[in-house]
């Protein structure tokens, strides 16, 4: 417990002092600025989109950081001494997903207020998407280091991390942009069992990738 | 302390291939041991093998005590200032800022625990990187290289803190190149296995 903590305080004090937060909040709020740009100032339109171009804007917000995840603390040996200490590498990924998703969930969630205000969203729509956000990026952030740990020991690896990530968050995005207009809450159900799927399963892939980091 | 290391018909694979085998070694309280050979023979395999970072193909590794290993990655942020990077790893090894600040006297480096670790230069920073290790407290030191880019008055710090530690029974397992004043220490020489 002591090491989970100290790696997550560590990762992120690291995220913060290297402008880690604010770059995705920063793309998010762009996508969600171009986005009425792209498609004209039409109320009606922007307000049925709106939802599901946010849920696109998170998606490739949670991508951003992706390769400072791993990469870094591999080369410079710090996943090394983690494990000289008997730190074990499920730990290591837990604590590395908490941190993550502290650095971009809540601050998401954050910049989705001025985000829907933009795109024309009504209340009960940001409510909707606010509770999504809540359900569906702890499996972003599982993704994301998963994903992070799986390319960290290839060159070009944050390319790659883009094309293998996308496909695995299609159930997050189609359930967290299809709980929106769906006021029966089945959505938001899968859409937090896919996430708690991603988040149960994560530890475990990504350790096994921290492992095979070492060869 | 009581420490010791042993490793009997120690064999160890990588990529398919033999880098060594039928290495025997038994180390008690204030041993060390000085591995040598030529570059690629596995020196550092067979430190990354003892601390568990690399599987053995063959043989039994035993030990007791807590491991610390200083190779060629500082494994300090760049960011922090010297003590505090430093202070993250003795905080996990719950040893505390006590540790640091004798870990960098033993190594003259006291002035420059508020400098940042990206300004340090290539020496400081692997007398840095054995301070990681000084400051631990653990029981057996994995040195790769450790006189890498040390000026001769660092060398002689380096020496004087293993003799401290072997005085405590601490265990030192070292591979390097250039001559060591380690007295009385086993040797093993790798060769090229066929």
């Amino acid at each position: 417990m002591k090491a989970f903590l100290a790696i997550l305080g560590r990762d992120l004090r690291l995220s913060l002092g290297s402008g880690g937060i604010g770059l995705p909040v920063v793309f998010f709020l762009l996508v969600a600025t171009l986005y009425p740009f792209a498609v004209g100032p039409d109320g009606a339109l922007l307000a049925k989109t709106g939802g599901g171009v946010l849920w696109v804007a998170a998606l490739l917000a949670a991508l951003l950081p992706i390769d400072r995840l791993i990469a870094p603390d591999a080369e410079a040996g710090v996943l090394d001494q983690y494990a000289v200490r008997g730190v074990g590498e499920e730990m290591i990924a837990a604590a590395k997903i908490t941190a993550h998703w502290i650095g971009f969930g809540p601050p998401l969630m954050l910049a989705a207020i001025p985000a829907s205000a933009m795109l024309r969203l009504d209340g009960e729509t940001l409510a909707a998407v606010e509770l999504g956000l809540l359900a569906g990026t702890p499996g972003l952030a599982a993704l994301g280091v998963m994903v992070a740990s799986l390319t960290a020991g290839l060159r070009r690896g944050g390319a790659l991390a883009g094309l293998l990530m996308l496909p695995l968050a299609i159930p997050l995005i189609i359930f967290g942009a299809g709980s929106i207009g769906d006021f029966g809450g089945g959505a938001l159900r899968f859409l937090a069992a896919s996430s708690l799927f991603l988040v149960a399963v994560a530890p475990f892939a990504a350790g096994a990738g921290i492992r095979a980091l070492r060869e | 302390m009581t420490a010791s290391l042993a490793f009997s018909n120690l064999a160890c694979v990588r990529g398919g291939r033999v880098l060594f085998k039928g290495l025997n070694a038994t180390l008690g309280r204030g041993d060390a041991l000085l591995l040598t050979g030529p570059n690629g023979v596995g020196k550092s395999s067979l430190l990354r093998l003892i601390a568990g970072l690399l599987p053995a193909y063959a043989g039994t590794l035993t030990f007791e005590g807590r491991l610390a290993l200083s190779d060629e990655n500082p494994a300090l942020d760049p960011r922090l200032p010297l003590a505090k990077a430093l202070g993250y790893w003795a905080g996990m090894d719950g040893t505390g800022p006590m540790a640091v600040s004798a870990a960098l006297e033993a190594l003259d480096m006291t002035r420059l625990a508020e400098v940042p670790v990206r300004l340090l230069s290539t020496g400081q920073r692997r007398r840095a990187n054995l301070a990681r290790v000084l400051a631990s407290g653990a029981d057996i030191w994995l040195l790769d290289e450790p006189g890498n880019g040390l000026d001769t008055a660092s060398l002689a710090l380096l020496e004087r803190a293993i003799a401290a530690h072997r005085a405590k029974g601490g265990i030192v397992v070292v591979a390097s190149h250039q001559p060591l004043g380690l007295l009385d220490a086993q040797t093993l020489a790798l060769e090229a296995a066929e």
